[in-house]
């Protein structure tokens, strides 16, 4: 009888702690900050000639894959942040179309508003620039446990398996590069404009005009970045009703517009809400300021006390 | 029963038997195949991956290891906070069997860990990363190994003699006792919800907000039936009576938390609409089904009037450890996808590290029971 009294006892304390606990505040939405930079990439304008990989690597200093020749990486990895795949059937002779077509799609970091990477480092080696919003990664203070690797949904960090001095490899934005006033190197050498360089704000703005123009008119393009005035004459595309990265886990920096649908491109459907925010108000609500831990520690530690004290008397 | 034969005492015996030398070897070729690891990289042991960054160095040495570790909070919950003393024999071995579990936990993260030498990040305010679950898993779980140790101690110093250091240490130990029974109630759960952030990319008939709490109620189900199981075998081993009271008392616990596991999860599964997505034919769904079944076993089991006979609470309690086992290798690697391409299934390599890690965690405890007092005497026992 007397056992069962004290679990109730136990379990009523342990029930009130998380009651306390529970009236913490869900972790709030993250939201863009004014100031965010990003990419867009238009598919549609892309032709595929991976210039991009190549300047990608240059900048970033990432070695070779593939002959002596030709850069010829075949997935986003330990050597390669960024590469442009392309979705082919049948025949492959239209650009665009979904059956007998062909279309290309770009694979790099998303630089996700309310990262899963983020919320997964344990140590902050995985880190949002508060400003410009970039994902940056800092191996020095990095210890490998491949968190950020496990969580990213669009499958970005990498890891070198092959070291035993290993690091995590992701696209920075080329945030390396700003500091000499330059900026992301796939969209400053991309011909058609197709991966664009920008503030998110001005980006989403080009995304709205390009939405709003008839599909195969012609249009002038701003290239490298927006503002940057240099630009490129293209054809506006046939875009499916879907821009990738404006909601998906709550927002990304970089966004995509395709002419086919983003299943066929590797896309993964993702819903709105960002999974970071779901487990980091779950760990809140228990571990709010400690309290529910501590109020626990309390009842087991009186309890231990009685009864050990008892055991000794005896 | 007089208090004598209570008395904790080392067994005694030889160190030096064919099963000792067995295990030392599966010790030795983990050595020899961290040493290519820590030469060469993660890739040259493991099939490890970019789409399956972790491998079973995490899902077993780890999440599996830990759980079964829980069979010193467990015990040491039974018998110091509900003051069953009944079950004061038991807590020695299930403490120690939690202190070499979870340090072979840890020895595990620290040989997973690509980037080793800087594993002290975690714990330097400079670089912690408190909303990080895997940052409240590693802190948590260092400090309970520590408690483990500290809870462990007597036994060493009552062996060496040092009765002053011991009387004082056990003043203190209540403290240490309620900080080890609150540390894995909050590891273990964070366990589950480690899963949360990787949010689609598994599966929805196994991610959900209640992750923490079927992992705690499994966890807590599996602790127990670690210690039935050892329990039986250290008595089959030793040739002593079946603690059938005992263990018997223990797995009815087991069973409770296996009721609890199974309404918790169907009773998600039904809010979140599922039920038709239990029936589609694939791999996880088969998973998912053998492990429910794995789970009602012992609750049927040790039903009516025969529950109480040794074999059945023996394969009720080592069923009950299989569904625990099978529930986290479904949810952290057979639910888990992170897009077309990627497969895993562990080395050679990984495979024979977790082997040799096991086998190291009962080499040990094999010489504890001889060399320290652990077990309760029997006066039988003298004569060998």
């Amino acid at each position: 009888m007397m056992d069962r009294r004290k679990l109730l006892k136990v379990i009523g304390a342990g029930c009130g702690a998380a009651a306390v606990a529970g009236t913490a505040e869900a972790r709030g939405l993250r939201p863009m900050s004014p100031k965010a930079l990003g990419l867009l990439y238009d598919g549609t304008q892309c032709v595929g000639c991976n210039a991009c990989v190549v300047a990608c690597k240059e900048a970033n200093n990432m070695p070779r894959e593939g002959d002596a020749m030709y850069e010829k990486p075949v997935d986003i990895s330990g050597k390669t942040l960024n590469i442009i795949k392309a979705y082919r059937s049948g025949t492959a002779t239209h650009k665009d179309q979904v059956p007998d077509g062909y279309a290309f799609t770009k694979m790099s970091c998303m630089h996700c508003v309310d990262p899963s990477c983020v919320s997964a480092c344990p140590v902050s080696a995985m880190t949002k620039d508060p400003e410009t919003g970039i994902v940056k990664y800092n191996v020095e203070a990095c210890i490998g446990c491949r968190y950020c690797v496990a969580a990213c949904p669009f499958g970005v960090p990498r890891f070198t398996f092959d070291t035993p001095d290993p690091k995590i490899s992701k696209c920075q934005l080329c945030v390396h590069r700003m500091v000499e006033g330059r900026y992301a190197a796939c969209a400053e050498v991309c011909p058609t404009g197709a991966t664009l360089f920008g503030p998110v704000a001005e980006l989403k703005k080009e995304i709205a005009r390009r939405r709003a123009l008839r599909p195969g008119t012609k249009t002038i393009f701003p290239r490298g970045r927006i503002g940057g005035g240099d630009s490129y004459e293209g054809v506006v595309g046939h875009y499916v009703d879907h821009v990738y990265g404006e909601r998906e886990i709550g927002g990304t920096q970089v966004l995509h517009l395709s002419g086919v649908p983003f299943e066929l491109l590797d896309k993964p459907p993702l819903p709105d809400v960002a999974p970071a925010r779901i487990s980091e108000s779950i760990q809140h609500a228990i571990y709010n300021h400690l309290i529910a831990p501590l109020g626990f520690l309390g009842v087991l530690g009186v309890l231990a006390w009685r009864n050990m004290r008892k055991g000794d008397e005896s | 029963m007089s208090l004598h034969a209570e008395t904790p005492a080392p067994l005694g015996g030889k160190l030096n038997t064919p099963l000792t030398r067995v295990l030392a070897g599966f010790v030795l070729i983990l050595v020899a195949i961290l040493a290519v690891r820590f030469v060469r990289g993660l890739g040259a042991v493991s099939n490890m991956n970019d789409g399956y960054p972790w491998g079973i160095w995490i899902a077993w040495d780890v999440v599996i290891g830990s759980a079964l570790g829980a069979s010193g909070f467990t015990v040491a919950f039974a018998t110091y906070i509900l003051n069953r003393g009944k079950y004061h024999p038991i807590v020695r071995p299930a403490m120690l069997t939690a202190l070499f579990g979870y340090m072979m936990a840890g020895a595990s993260v620290f040989f997973d860990i690509g980037r080793y030498w800087d594993f002290w990040h975690i714990f330097t305010p400079k670089y912690m990363q408190v909303s990080s679950v895997l940052f409240e898993v590693a802190i948590c779980i260092m400090s309970y190994t520590a408690v483990l140790a500290i809870e462990a101690s007597p036994m060493v110093l009552e062996r060496l003699g040092f009765h002053k250091v011991r009387a004082r240490l056990e003043k203190v130990l209540f403290f240490f006792i309620a900080l080890g029974v609150l540390l894995p109630t909050m590891h273990q759960s964070s366990l589950g919800s480690m899963l949360m952030v990787f949010g689609p990319q598994v599966d929805p008939l196994y991610q959900t907000r209640l992750l923490p709490l079927l992992f705690l109620s499994s966890t807590i189900g599996m602790g127990l039936a670690a210690v039935v199981v050892e329990g039986s075998l250290t008595a089959l081993a030793l040739r002593r009576p079946f603690e059938r009271e005992l263990l018997g008392g223990l797995a009815k616990v087991g069973q409770g938390m296996a009721v609890l596991f199974l309404i918790l999860r169907f009773a998600d599964l039904g809010a979140r609409g599922m039920f038709p997505r239990l029936l589609e034919p694939r791999l996880l769904t088969l998973m998912f089904w053998i492990e429910i079944a794995l789970f009602a076993a012992p609750v049927v089991l040790l039903l009516g009037k025969h529950a109480l006979r040794p074999s059945r609470i023996f394969v009720a309690s080592a069923l009950l450890a299989l569904a625990g086992i099978l529930y986290r290798i479904d949810a952290y690697l057979i639910s888990y996808n992170t897009g077309a391409g990627w497969k895993y299934f562990p080395s050679m390599g990984e495979l024979l590290v977790t082997i040799g890690l096991i086998a190291f965690e009962i080499l040990l405890f094999i010489i504890a029971i001889k060399v320290l007092p652990v077990l309760p005497a029997r006066r039988e026992d003298h004569h060998e």
